[in-house]
């Protein structure tokens, strides 16, 4: 019984690591080709086809470093995409708490109306919010984007923390009261702790929703605030694309997601458990 | 002492308690025995000011505590579930009411130290709760209670999910853990049992009311409704519907003597516990009732024969091993002493007549 497993198991994971190797290598071929196009000149990138840069260059990375309007688009980019994300949390947290523990009137569909603001495409929100925020006088800052990112990473978050927290016992928040806890306290002290694991994948997915939208943020700045997904369209000028530079700025951006992703890789398997992400 | 005053409480269109008066001492033990939807933990609720009752007041020496939040109350109270805070440790999970309170480190220090010894919690401090096991995380939950010194501590089946060892031990312990503070102990259970053990006063309730409160021992004996003798009787009491003719309870073709003949004839619900009935004349006025054998389980030194007897299935409870097989016909003997008779709105009209004894 024992040998026939044996052999059995060995024939068949002979092929084991095949596809999730394949599954990698393709998944990795295009991150590849932007970071080996990243470290090539424009000449080679466009003369001919090889597999690693013949002449190794970082003149494309030295370009995005020297130049401020260049790295400022970075900057900015992190200044709202961390704004919108405090902020959606922060907002989220009180929201999904009603939603777990109360009983209201239409609560159900409510919560479920939440979701259908992720349903629009946000190109229908570019407008409105452009015209709401010029006559704020909100046009060209961070803020304005950190603003418009809550329209749907608010119900992301509260959909996500939701779940985390109807899986917290009840019976915790009352025996705090009985103890004595006022609500904040009792929050902060006994019930965040708890959802640790909940607003590090809510926070995770705001950040990311944010980092990559573009519509929005390039509708809604000028200069002061432009993020670098907007800025990268300088490399399209009359002389043609500088092919280069554009790839060293993709492969820069991968960076803070990949950052985070690290960061709250084990609480997201969690809330992947939960059934909520 | 707390004294709750026609409690009701409304859940949508459905009552779950209904008029529920309830004087409860200082220092005193009082289980609350019911069966699952009997309204233990609703009333438990109101009584910590958790739910606010749909109508009647709850009153804390004299004064209404409807309108003070849970919060201010001096309330402590312990779920069937292990309830405590995970991210704290065990020496902060019973510190918490004291630090909340504004207790100063000393005496918390000292107190929380004097917890864990009773609660044999002492090596545990440091842990957190999770990494306890079922009955360590319930005895962090206890001592949390009783570290706040509460004047009214509501223990809600805190045992049910404990193994019977840890249980008898708790069972045995909690009572005097909490008597030496004088609070007011409610101790809500399903297990009729569990009421007997623990002794001190016991509220029978079913389908949200209170049918009976008074001492634990005296409810059990003279039940005053058959509500009441059914919620305390486990094995359940076996009843049957009887006519009562001068000195005769005619019982299909059988018939028992009757203990009170100055009640008017009629009909009659007969009442008599598993452990009455008897497979041998166990006394000269018993009398044998034919029936047939469904089932019987074999406990260790007891046995339960479920049977047939006129048309009623009873239960039958036994000392020692008795192998029965199904269908087999045998004399059940009642003795008259022993039977509880309800008239038809099912008031106790009478009770086994030397029940200090039977008990």
């Amino acid at each position: 019984m024992n040998t026939a497993q044996a052999g059995g198991g060995s024939r068949s994971s002979r092929f084991k690591w095949l596809v999730p190797t394949l599954y990698i290598v393709f998944l990795m071929i295009p991150i590849y080709w932007l970071i080996n196009m990243s470290l090539k000149t424009n000449t080679e990138i466009v003369t001919g086809f090889s597999l690693w840069p013949n002449n190794l260059t970082f003149d494309n990375y030295k370009v995005i470093f020297g130049d401020p309007t260049w790295y400022n688009g970075y900057i900015n980019s992190i200044i709202y995409v961390v704004m919108n994300t405090v902020i959606a949390v922060a907002v989220a947290l009180p929201a999904a708490y009603a939603f777990s523990r109360y009983r209201f009137l239409g609560d159900k569909h409510m919560f479920f109306w939440l979701l259908t603001n992720r349903m629009a495409p946000p190109a229908v929100f570019a407008l409105p919010f452009f015209q709401l925020y010029s006559a704020f006088g909100l046009i060209d800052t961070h803020i304005a984007v950190a603003l418009a990112h809550c329209l749907f990473n608010v119900p992301l978050a509260v959909w996500i923390l939701e779940g985390f927290m109807s899986g917290v016992p009840r019976e915790i928040d009352e025996t705090a009261y009985i103890d004595g806890y006022s609500f904040p306290k009792f929050f902060g002290k006994i019930f965040m702790p708890l959802i640790a694991s909940g607003i590090g994948v809510a926070a995770f997915f705001c950040f990311m929703f944010s980092w990559v939208e573009l519509l929005i943020a390039r509708t809604l700045t000028v200069t002061e605030a432009k993020p670098i997904a907007a800025i990268m369209t300088r490399t399209i000028s009359a002389t043609g694309v500088d092919w280069g530079v554009q790839a060293a700025a993709g492969a820069l951006t991968i960076i803070p997601g990949a950052l985070v992703i690290y960061f709250v890789r084990n609480y997201i398997a969690k809330g992947f458990a939960l059934g909520r992400v | 002492m707390l004294e709750l005053v026609d409690v009701s409480k409304k859940v949508g269109a459905q009552a779950h308690l209904s008029g529920i008066s309830l004087t409860l001492e200082p220092g005193s033990l009082n289980v609350l025995l019911g069966p699952t939807l009997a309204g233990k933990t609703s009333l438990m609720r109101v009584m910590a000011g958790l739910d606010k009752p749909t109508q009647g007041d709850v009153r804390s020496d004299g004064k209404s505590v409807l309108g003070v939040s849970v919060r201010n109350r001096s309330v402590a109270m312990v779920y069937q579930q292990f309830i405590n805070y995970p991210a704290l440790t065990v020496f902060e999970n019973i510190a918490s009411p004291m630090r909340v309170a504004g207790v100063d480190r000393a005496t918390i220090e000292r107190r929380v130290r004097e917890a864990a010894d009773l609660l044999k919690l002492s090596e545990f401090l440091d842990r957190t709760p999770l990494n306890l096991s079922g009955g360590q995380q319930q005895r962090t939950a206890l001592a949390r209670a009783l570290v706040k010194d509460a004047k009214l501590v509501l223990l809600d089946e805190p045992l049910a999910n404990l193994d019977y060892k840890l249980r008898e031990e708790l069972r045995d312990e909690l009572p005097k853990l909490f008597a030496k503070t004088g609070a007011v102990l409610v101790y809500a259970t399903t297990e009729p049992q569990e009421a007997l053990l623990l002794g001190g006063h016991t509220a029978t309730l079913s389908e949200g009311r209170l049918t009976q409160f008074g001492p634990t021992i005296d409810v059990y004996n003279r039940p005053t409704d058959l509500q009441t003798a059914q919620t305390f009787a486990d094995p359940p009491l076996n009843t049957a519907t009887v006519h009562k003719r001068g000195a005769e309870l005619v019982l299909g073709e059988h018939s028992v003597g009757c203990t009170t003949p100055s009640l008017p004839d009629g009909e009659y619900l007969m009442g008599v516990r598993p452990h009455h009935l008897n497979l041998h004349q166990h006394s000269d006025t018993a009398t044998a009732v034919t029936a047939t054998v469904s089932s019987s389980e074999i406990t260790g030194s007891e046995t339960f024969i479920h049977i047939n007897a006129d048309s009623e299935k009873w239960v039958l409870l036994t000392h020692g091993v008795h192998r029965m097989d199904k269908g087999q016909s045998l004399s059940v003997y009642i003795d008259p002493a022993r039977v509880y008779l309800f008239d038809t709105q099912g008031q106790l009209v009478q009770a086994p007549s030397n029940s200090a004894k039977a008990a």
